[in-house]
């Protein structure tokens, strides 16, 4: 429990990452360093799009997984790191 | 030869049931065979029977009718809480989290990704790894300058009702791009089958199911166009002459109509907003001869006519029908007309008298002048397309283009400039195909020749960025096309190539122009002396009968000449083909000579 606090912490206190949001697998989300309404919508929608994304990469390749989704755009850099019950959202903003 | 076979039955044996015996076999008729006939057939030595042993199939085509879906979408907001879990209390969502919190499984499974996720964090903040590399070398050395010239089609917009009608006119949104303004409407004379819609539709180009409006014109519209300034406003000009506008956030019914007194007498076939300070002034002309201006507040007359007759005295019996208009706002005061018997009319607007208001005429074409249009970077150069060509003509020279395509096999029914480059045009043909034309490339031919549909293509547009056009066909399906990247990028130094290319043209014309002047002085001098001289022949003219009769004379010699030609020809064939074949051949085909 300390650990997984420790490394939330540590995640946190990299340069330019502007929040975390842990999201179980019904879209709940269980932690969060950002508000309530920006967490739900980026727990809704990232689901949504980690199940798309799950699902092309094993429509190419039943054997392929996703391990890992970055979403750039303009103004910060959305990471997924999906696992089978829970997924873990950083919101940063690279250093140009 | 007739058989027939009789036998009687007793009335009162009607209807009895059949009693069935044997017998032996009686001999009935008896027919010999006839010699003489043999000598009407031939013995067929050998016969050619074919003979297949194949499974019989039988070929089906089935299609379902046109399946209409419409996407929709439900996105989750809230995820999925228990149902026992009401998610608006806070504290039994803060018990459910805490206790998921506590889980081991959730532990080791977040230890796990945010180790991943660390790697990525750490490896952002290390470089920037989407860093344009090539910044500046990126315009000379990656220019996909070798790509072949392509088009694709991206979406294909279907008339919806049943009776199709002919997309007569194409015009795109003025912002943005999105949507196309199709007008649709039967231009054969009185072929218009009695439950033709009177329709036109506003299509957005990601949806081709379903328009995204309709517009409902009293009668089918000819022209269609949108406002450059004001994009809500589109003006159509209609099969019987009116003028109506819409505007697009009131509904489909027209704001308003022109009354019926003051409107064109045939089809209105092009509609043109004009640069003017309250931005609500159109010009529309028409195959009556008259060219109108109005104001779309006041529809209810023209605050402004035009007859186009060559003579310039007004007179609408003479007066040419106007199938196409062009107006360029860079030069406000000038506009041509391109008309049913092949002249371009170029007017003044700023003429005192309705006589000085027609300055020139070009003539050229063969039939009605279907599109005309100056080139977007050098107005003094503007393509006409008609008949079975499409020339380039220079405004100073009214004899003749400065530069044409070869006569096609079929009928060319719209065109227009590529906006962006300087040196593309684009064609459509009445057997369906769009042509792509880079006069740099190639003058001959079209750089890009496309087949769009199996029948007639009646309109085109261009998009402004120069990538999408529509196309519109004779069963009102639009196409939507995209050009491939090198024929609307604008290459280096085209400006100064085409410049100098309309230039080199004109001159020619105009060197050409002046010899046929003096040519025709050196003529009309010669025959004048020649009067004089002998005074009897009446060199004068010919009358029409003479000179049809020497037509036709002229006609078959021309004819007996090609035979001639190709029988040698083929002479030549027989004798090339065949080495080996002695010389009598040679001969023989010779005689055929």
């Amino acid at each position: 429990m300390a650990e997984v606090e420790e490394t939330i912490k540590r995640i946190q206190s990299q340069k330019g990452v502007q929040g975390i949001i842990i999201v179980n697998a019904e879209g709940i989300p269980i932690k969060s360093t950002l508000d309530n309404s920006s967490t739900v919508q980026y727990a809704g929608n990232v689901h949504q799009l980690l199940l798309k994304a799950r699902g092309m990469v094993r429509d190419i390749d039943p054997q392929n997984d996703l391990t890992f989704l970055r979403v750039r755009s303009k103004k910060n850099e959305i990471m997924i790191a999906p696992d089978k019950d829970y997924f873990l959202i950083v919101i940063q903003n690279p250093t140009e | 030869m007739e058989i027939v076979y009789v036998y009687t039955k007793k009335r009162s044996e009607f209807g009895r049931q059949c009693n069935f015996s044997d017998r032996p076999a009686e001999l009935h008729v008896d027919i010999l065979p006839d010699i003489s006939l043999a000598a009407n057939f031939t013995v067929r030595d050998p016969c050619n029977v074919t003979v297949q042993c194949a499974e019989e199939m039988s070929e089906h085509e089935v299609n379902t009718e046109r399946f209409e879906s419409e996407s929709r979408g439900i996105n989750h907001v809230e995820g999925g809480w228990p149902k026992d879990l009401n998610p608006e209390d806070m504290e039994v969502t803060i018990r459910y989290r805490k206790k998921v919190e506590k889980d081991e499984h959730y532990q080791n499974t977040i230890m796990q990704i945010a180790g991943l996720m660390e790697h990525c964090c750490k490896q952002n903040n290390a470089t920037d790894i989407y860093q344009e590399f090539f910044e500046e070398e990126d315009d000379e050395v990656v220019e996909e300058s070798e790509e072949q010239p392509s088009a694709k089609t991206i979406n294909v917009f279907r008339d919806p009702n049943e009776v199709k009608r002919t997309a007569t006119s194409l015009c795109w949104h003025p912002d943005g791009n999105h949507k196309l303004a199709v007008a649709y409407s039967s231009l054969e004379f009185q072929r218009a089958p009695n439950d033709m819609s009177f329709d036109s539709y506003i299509w957005d180009i990601e949806n081709p199911n379903k328009p995204e409006m309709t517009l409902k014109p009293v009668s089918p519209l000819v022209c269609l166009e949108y406002n450059p300034k004001d994009s809500h406003i589109l003006v159509g000009g209609s099969y019987n002459g009116q003028i109506a506008y819409w505007d697009t956030r009131k509904g489909s019914q027209p704001a308003e109509m022109s009354t019926i007194e003051h409107s064109h007498r045939d089809p209105v076939y092009k509609v043109i907003w004009l640069q003017s300070k309250t931005g609500t002034d159109i010009f529309s002309a028409s195959t009556d001869g008259q060219v109108l201006w109005w104001d779309i507040r006041k529809m209810s007359e023209p605050f402004e006519r035009l007859v186009l007759d060559p003579s310039k005295k007004g007179n609408l019996d003479n007066a040419l029908g106007a199938v196409s208009l062009e107006f360029e706002t860079t030069m406000p005061t000038k506009f041509m007309v391109g008309t049913e018997q092949g002249l371009v009319v170029s007017c003044n607007r700023k003429a005192k008298t309705p006589a000085e208001k027609i300055v020139c005429t070009y003539s050229g074409h063969h039939g009605p002048i279907y599109a005309l249009q100056r080139n977007p970077f050098f107005p003094k150069n503007f393509l006409t397309v008609a008949d079975w060509t499409a020339r380039i003509w220079s405004e100073d020279i009214k004899e003749s283009s400065i530069m044409w395509t070869k006569y096609h096999m079929a009928h060319l029914l719209d065109g227009c400039w590529s906006p962006v480059r300087p040196s593309v045009f684009f064609t459509v043909k009445m057997d369906g195909t769009l042509d792509v034309w880079d006069i740099l490339f190639k003058q001959n031919d079209p750089t890009l020749s496309l087949k769009v549909c199996d029948e007639a293509l009646c309109s085109i547009r261009v998009q402004d960025n120069g990538r999408f056009l529509g196309c519109g066909s004779q069963l009102g399906t639009t196409t939507l096309l995209e050009v491939s990247a090198g024929l609307c990028t604008l290459q280096k130094n085209e400006k100064a190539m085409v410049s100098e290319m309309f230039e080199r043209e004109t001159k020619r014309e105009k060197i050409l122009e002046a010899r046929h002047r003096e040519m025709r002085l050196k003529e009309r001098s010669r025959s004048e002396q020649s009067r004089e001289d002998e005074g009897k022949e009446a060199d004068g003219e010919e009358s029409t009968e003479e000179l049809v009769a020497r037509a036709e004379r002229e006609f078959f010699d021309i004819m007996e000449a090609e035979k001639k030609k190709e029988k040698i020809n083929k002479v030549y064939f027989v004798y090339t083909h065949d080495a080996l074949c002695s010389s009598v051949i040679g001969e023989e085909a010779f005689e055929l000579a």
